[in-house]
């Protein structure tokens, strides 16, 4: 799960990315004195080695730390950085090798037996090794560290327990059977422990791998690795000459010999910069944006991709932190925000098709829960998607004690004018429109509406760390089509339960029912019990309304015609999620 | 001031004060609400106004299609088999002015008619009744805020230039600070200190008095350099040998003296500060949605699809040209008039 700060599109089909393992001597020699790497090989078409990938980034990243990340920037750049035991084909969304090179399930499904490859080095050239795998699941499991994916590793209230099996092999074992299987690894790192364990042991863990860090201090074993940052402007990393994988003629991969992301706010800045061919590759297009640069496309060398609903949502909530710290301001406001009739309300209030229509202009899908029409798997179809209603809005406040002044203002049971603040990202035009849109649309049932437009580091410090806001407008970008990795919403001491954090228990019966769906259905092997648990889940997300669901906008990707094997697809990374095979067709 | 000057001086304030009163009395100019979202009519281009019927013939009434767009909204087109007659002193949303809630305004069309005369922007709100209200905000930070710095300046101005001595000192070396600082960044600055959620009409009076207060120092200057020029001569002394005293010889002797200076710095300051508002709002630190005003108007403008496609969008700046242009002219004028009375 990762906070979007922008669009994103997803394309259909691709084809499937067979991934073997087999030793490769040719490539191996490279090597010396340590037994020989068993690389994974690729079936993609060979490419050609050399050249640099220039990419926008919308955001700065805040970190390059895996443990503390939640924002979308160091998301993606952190995904060229590392790699994990076993990946999620972002094309085909099933599970394949990475640095495992092989993996069994004990017949009770509680026991996954992982052997990893040999020979593997971090981009230091430090030995990878099953130590580092322990250290890394340490961490991630390490509760003082608040890793966002450490909900993942606890099943059943039992953290996962890892342990050394062999030199090659590593057991975890579960407390029950796990739903999702092998998807689990997907987003855990491998961490380098001989970079990070002193840093660990002295408690400066959430401190190391900032943005200021130099190169030397940073390793992974992703097909890239860290050379340069410079603040405000762009990030520069470089091939990791100790990548584990090749192509079909044994070369090694990735194909390119940098990757630099330039930081550009503004998607039209941003947009130009495309059409001018300073940067190669562009997603996060907007709608209007994607129809002036495909007039003239083809006499550019740009290719621009359509790729249907995404996986992100956008949504309205409102602070329901139950924390001491709160102003005044803000707790006297929960009296209205922790009414469900008053968020059912505004539900009902927000005009979705208009969004679509006027904001994306057609290019994006209305929704009423928090799975889009994109995760074809998962998608509750009998969800209500009751449409814009001001009667059924005013009905359902005169029922919760609301009334109005003779000016139409909407007044609370103790008389006081009902009127709240809205925050959003500036960098996102879009979501500042919707929440124009929604401010229109409350004031035809008497709320007066008051929208502050943030940078989003500090929408994000406001959200996650003082809880200092009304209400707010964001996206979120499910990681992947399972369930179970938006689990951290949904459960609510998960990290991300956004709308109330940091909760030792549920605060609301359906709270307490959607944590129990949850944590069943993670540990249901069964598809279709699964499919009907998580159904529930957004059957009582959509009548509870916690998060107010609005649109799901579409992936819309621009590339330059010269970029080899690129393919956007709906899962994250859209555009980068294969790019070690990513090559330049001339030079 | 010869005849031709005299006309000229007529006309432009003619021109000016029509102006002024379009924007002071919006509500009744404006055909409709400039909140009020129609979205079926989302970047509508400027309505047609027809002055010949489908046979080809001419009507003293003009009239209006209605118009629909594809189901994004876009590429509207005309409905040939209705018209709606232009119609003057119309009922439509209610507005306030000086207090007074009206309904009436000075043109529009009857229901389920509209007209656009400026087109709609992307939540199809009436360009040309966001322009007018927008100006609202834009000209009154631009008068308020002169009135503030004028005050500042001729006090400060008037205090050095009359006592002199160390006073003087401080005050203009404090006026040199003023002018060094570069005030855009200045109001960065204050406005990153303010609470982020404001209510407009707090956002605005902060944006007024900030802007007012940064630009005290040249009018300080000018008023003191008059003064020092008027407390010298031999009127002053020979009030001040009658035992006048400083109060009535300042009100008396030497502010009638600098009013020429004052006026032209206001004529001057106005556009100057309009221009403050609009860039501020323009980069999302003034007034916020929905309020218009020139400068969130031109906000839009930052995207740029809709520069590229949606012309009338600039509105707000056509309108604003005139405002600067006017004053221009009226401030060189007046200049001329003031070099040319001798004290």
């Amino acid at each position: 799960m990762i906070f979007s700060g922008t669009t994103i599109r997803r394309h259909a089909s691709w084809l499937a990315l067979l991934a073997i393992s087999v030793p490769c001597r040719g490539a191996a020699q490279e090597i010396s004195k340590k037994p020989p790497l068993e690389f994974l090989r690729t079936e993609t078409p060979a490419g050609i080695s050399g050249g640099r990938l220039v990419v926008s980034l919308s955001a700065e990243p805040k970190t390059f730390n895996p443990i503390v990340l939640a924002d979308d920037a160091s998301k993606i750049v952190v995904g060229s950085l590392v790699s994990d035991l076993i990946h999620i084909n972002r094309s085909s969304q099933l599970p394949e090798p990475a640095l495992a090179k092989s993996w069994s399930v004990s017949p009770d499904g509680r026991k996954y037996t992982v052997n990893l490859r040999r020979g593997l080095q971090f981009s230091d050239g430090h030995p990878l090794t099953v130590d580092d795998v322990l250290f890394s699941f340490q961490l991630y499991l390490d509760e003082g560290l608040h890793a966002p994916q450490r909900d993942l590793l606890i099943i059943n209230d039992k953290p996962i327990v890892v342990k050394k099996a062999g030199p090659e092999t590593i057991v975890f074992e579960l407390s029950k059977p796990y739903g999702p299987g092998v998807r689990l690894f997907d987003s855990f790192a491998i961490l380098p422990r001989h970079l990070l364990e002193s840093k660990y042991r002295k408690g400066e863990l959430g401190q190391a791998w900032t943005t200021a860090a130099a190169p030397a201090e940073l390793a992974g074993a992703g097909p890239f690795r860290f050379k340069q940052y410079v603040p405000g402007q762009k990030l520069v990393l470089e091939r990791n000459p100790y990548y584990w994988k090749v192509d079909q003629n044994n070369n090694r991969l990735p194909y390119l010999n940098e990757l630099v992301f330039l930081f550009i706010a503004n998607q039209d800045a941003a947009s130009l910069r495309f059409q001018s061919g300073e940067i190669d590759l562009l997603s996060h297009l907007t709608p209007q944006n994607f129809a002036s640069l495909a007039k003239h496309a083809e006499a550019r060398g740009l290719r621009l991709l359509d790729g249907g609903a995404s996986l992100e949502w956008n949504f309205l909530f409102f602070n329901l932190n139950d924390n001491k710290n709160l102003s005044h301001e803000i707790t006297r406001k929960q009296a209205w925000f922790s009414s469900i009739a008053f968020r059912q309300a505004v539900a009902s209030a927000v005009d979705r098709p208009g969004m679509v229509r006027l904001i994306y202009q057609g290019k994006a899908t209305a929704i009423w829960g928090p799975v889009t029409p994109g995760n074809k798997a998962w998608l509750d179809a009998a969800l209500p998607q009751p449409g814009r209603s001001t009667e059924r809005a005013r009905q359902l406040l005169r029922d919760a004690g609301f009334s109005w002044d003779r000016n139409g203002a909407l007044l609370d049971s103790r008389q006081q004018q009902v009127q709240f603040s809205i925050v959003g990202a500036s960098s996102n035009p879009e979501r500042m429109s919707m929440a124009t849109m929604v401010q229109e649309d409350l004031r035809q049932i008497g709320i007066h509406v008051s929208l502050v437009p943030l940078e989003f580091g500090a929408l994000l410090h406001r959200i996650l760390d003082t809880h200092d806001y009304e209400a707010c407008i964001l996206g979120l970008g499910s990681g992947d089509t399972d369930p179970n990795a938006d689990s951290n919403v949904w459960l609510s001491n998960g990290e991300t339960h956004i709308w109330n954090l940091h909760r030792k228990s549920p605060s609301t019966p359906w709270e307490a029912e959607i944590d129990d769906l949850m944590n069943k259905q993670a540990s249901e092997p069964d598809f279709e019990k699964r499919k009907k648990e998580f159904d529930r889940v957004q059957q009582l997300l959509a009548a509870n309304e916690p998060l107010i669901f609005l649109v799901s906008p579409h992936v819309l990707v621009g590339v330059k015609s010269k970029l080899g094997n690129f393919q956007p697809v709906v899962m994250d990374p859209v555009d980068l999620w294969n790019v070690d095979e990513l090559y330049w067709k001339t030079k | 001031m010869n005849k031709m000057q005299h006309h000229k001086l007529f006309l432009l304030t003619m021109v000016l004060a029509v102006l002024h009163a379009a924007v002071i009395f919006a509500g009744f100019v404006a055909p409709y609400d400039p909140a009020t979202q129609n979205r079926e009519f989302a970047f509508a281009p400027p309505t047609k106004i027809h002055f010949t019927n489908s046979a080809g013939q001419f009507t003293w009434r003009p009239f209006v299609r209605s118009s629909k767009g594809d189901e994004v909204g876009h590429s509207y087109r005309e409905d040939t088999s209705e018209l709606f007659p232009m119609r003057f002193f119309v009922h439509g949303d209610r507005y306030r002015i000086a207090g007074m809630s009206m309904s009436v305004h000075l043109f529009g069309v009857d229901a389920p008619g509209r007209v656009f005369t400026l087109g709609t922007d992307s939540f199809g709100r009436d360009v040309l009744s966001r322009a007018l209200y927008g100006g609202q905000i834009s000209l009154l930070a631009g008068l308020v805020a002169t009135a503030i710095t004028l005050l500042i300046g001729t006090f400060l101005g008037g205090l050095a230039g009359f006592y002199g001595g160390w006073l003087d000192d401080a005050i203009m070396r404090v006026a040199d600070l003023f002018l060094a600082l570069p005030w855009l960044y200045l109001l960065f600055a204050i406005r990153a200190f303010l609470p982020l959620q404001m209510e407009p009409l707090q956002a605005f009076l902060v944006l007024v008095v900030v802007i007012g207060t940064v630009g005290w120092a040249r009018p300080a200057r000018l008023v003191r350099g008059v003064v020092l020029s008027a407390r010298e001569r031999n009127y002053v002394h020979a009030a001040r040998g009658f035992g006048a005293s400083d109060g009535y010889i300042v009100w008396r002797h030497i502010l009638p003296g600098a009013a020429g200076v004052i006026v032209t710095q206001a004529i001057l300051l106005i556009p100057q500060y309009v221009m403050a508002e609009i860039t501020l709002s323009f980069l999302g630190l003034g007034v916020g949605e929905p309020v218009p005003t020139w400068g969130n108007m031109l906000n839009a403008l930052m995207q740029m699809s809709v520069l590229q496609s949606y012309w009338w969008m600039i509105a707000p700046a056509l309108l604003a040209i005139p405002f600067f242009l006017g004053y221009q002219f009226l401030g060189s004028l007046w200049g001329e008039q003031v070099a040319r009375v001798k004290p």
